[in-house]
């Protein structure tokens, strides 16, 4: 327990320092949905109505751009090799490792969503709604993820593959993510229906990410 | 430690990249032993420290560790591994990387503060530095530094003093005479004499 808040701290601090990339996320974040407006358009209504499905793309990409680094700079620098020796085991490694990923990528997107959602003129249940997909899927992207920088570690330049990789899987999550956002601004789908499977989604990754990428760790090490 | 430790490597043979690097290597290490693996550049010495640290699948043979405290364990977490690549972040201090590796390497056994075992390489001026900002030497010494936080009874020494000082050899050579004579095990690397005198040798020859 003390080796994986250790863990989790050092992830923090990483994240935090120069060249950590912790605010990587939220300025990819913040560019994609400043510049929509300008491409789109300044009709209030189409903005409103596509604003969700601007959020969460953006946020997909976001949470992507900085994931192959999950594991590739502890195996570039030989931490991954004494990380494989720690008495911990790996799967529970790649969870914190996820978790601080999540803490440093996903949530400040989450705590930025109301914010960037006002920019396009997404207002009341629609901002609440997208606010709350993102929270709870969020760090089904993260775990997805995990799965392909695992299997990319050992490459240099693997995060173009990682993304190839990675996208198809999380095609669903980002669907029942948009569709739950948009339900909770009203229509014939109860919100609750695809807000649970989102639920679902994120704990099926959770479950199931952790042990694909160690033993995609496990196989990469040549 | 209860019963004195012995490792022992019984025919061991490891694949990289579709080739047969090591084959048929044998040998047995007891605590207070050293053993320093000699052979030419690509002759598998890393590979076979790599081997013993659980970092490669074997392809044959066994890695056994009699008397170790809980016999269902790995080998590896027995085993400090310093290979090459050093393990510290630029962005860290040598202090916050020693902090974390006591906590997760050390399951437990007390090791020295991370301040104390820096100080043992002569570091002290240099805790909190971010390690971007080291030398070569002192990156290695800063690394080296991590197997006195984290006590463990087997140290597997890849090429160890590369980038080290006269004085820095001397001390380390010190560091691994207490080790040794704490009934500790070494297994070593090297092109060097690395100060160890009474160390069993092993020379690999070039795989087939």
């Amino acid at each position: 327990m003390k080796a994986l808040i250790a863990l989790f701290l050092r992830e923090l601090r990483l994240a935090a320092r120069i060249g950590g990339g912790g605010a990587t996320g939220v300025v990819f974040f913040l560019i994609l949905v400043s510049i929509a407006p300008f491409a789109l358009g300044p009709d209030l209504n189409l903005l409103s109505r596509i604003g969700p499905a601007l959020l969460w793309i953006s946020a997909l990409l976001a949470t992507l751009i900085g994931l192959d680094r999950l594991f590739q700079a502890d195996a570039e620098d030989g931490s991954l090799d004494l990380l494989f020796t720690a008495r911990t085991p790996l799967e529970l490694i790649v969870v914190v490792k996820c978790l601080a990923h999540w803490a440093t990528t996903g949530l400040p997107l989450v705590l930025a969503a109301p914010l960037f959602g006002l920019m396009l003129a997404v207002e009341g249940a629609g901002l609440a709604g997208v606010t709350a997909t993102l929270l709870v899927g969020t760090p089904a992207l993260t775990f997805i993820g995990a799965i392909g920088a695992a299997l990319t570690a050992s490459l240099r330049r693997g995060g173009l593959l990682m993304a190839i990789l990675v996208l198809p899987f999380t095609v669903p999550v980002l669907i029942f993510g948009v569709a739950a956002a948009a339900a909770a601004r009203g229509g014939t789908v109860p919100f609750w229906t695809p807000f649970s499977i989102l639920c679902a989604l994120t704990l099926l990754a959770a479950a199931g990410a952790p042990f694909a990428a160690a033993a995609a760790l496990r196989h990469g090490r040549d | 430690m209860p019963s004195p430790l012995r490792l022992i490597v019984d025919n061991l043979a490891i694949d990289r990249g579709g080739r047969r690097v090591l084959e048929a290597v044998g040998f047995a290490v007891a605590g207070g032993e050293a053993l320093v693996v000699t052979g030419a550049n690509g002759a598998g010495k890393s590979t076979l420290l790599a081997g013993l640290a659980g970092l490669l699948p074997l392809a044959e043979g066994r890695i056994g560790l009699d008397g170790a405290d809980d016999p269902e364990a790995p080998v590896a977490e027995y085993c400090h591994y310093v290979g090459h690549r050093e393990a510290l972040k630029s962005a860290l201090t040598p202090r916050e990387s020693l902090a974390f590796w006591r906590d997760m390497l050390g399951a437990g056994r007390p090791g020295l503060e991370p301040e104390a075992a820096l100080a043992e390489f002569d570091l002290a001026h240099a805790v909190d530095f971010p390690c971007g900002y080291l030398s070569a030497g002192q990156r290695r010494r800063a690394s080296l530094a991590r197997i006195l936080v984290a006590p463990r009874p087997i140290w597997l020494l890849d090429e160890p003093v590369t980038a080290l000082d006269v004085a820095s050899q001397a001390r380390f050579a010190d560091l691994m005479r207490a080790h040794l004579a704490g009934g500790g095990l070494i297994v070593a690397a090297t092109h060097a004499p690395i100060g160890l005198e009474a160390a069993r040798a092993l020379h690999l020859g070039q795989a087939a």
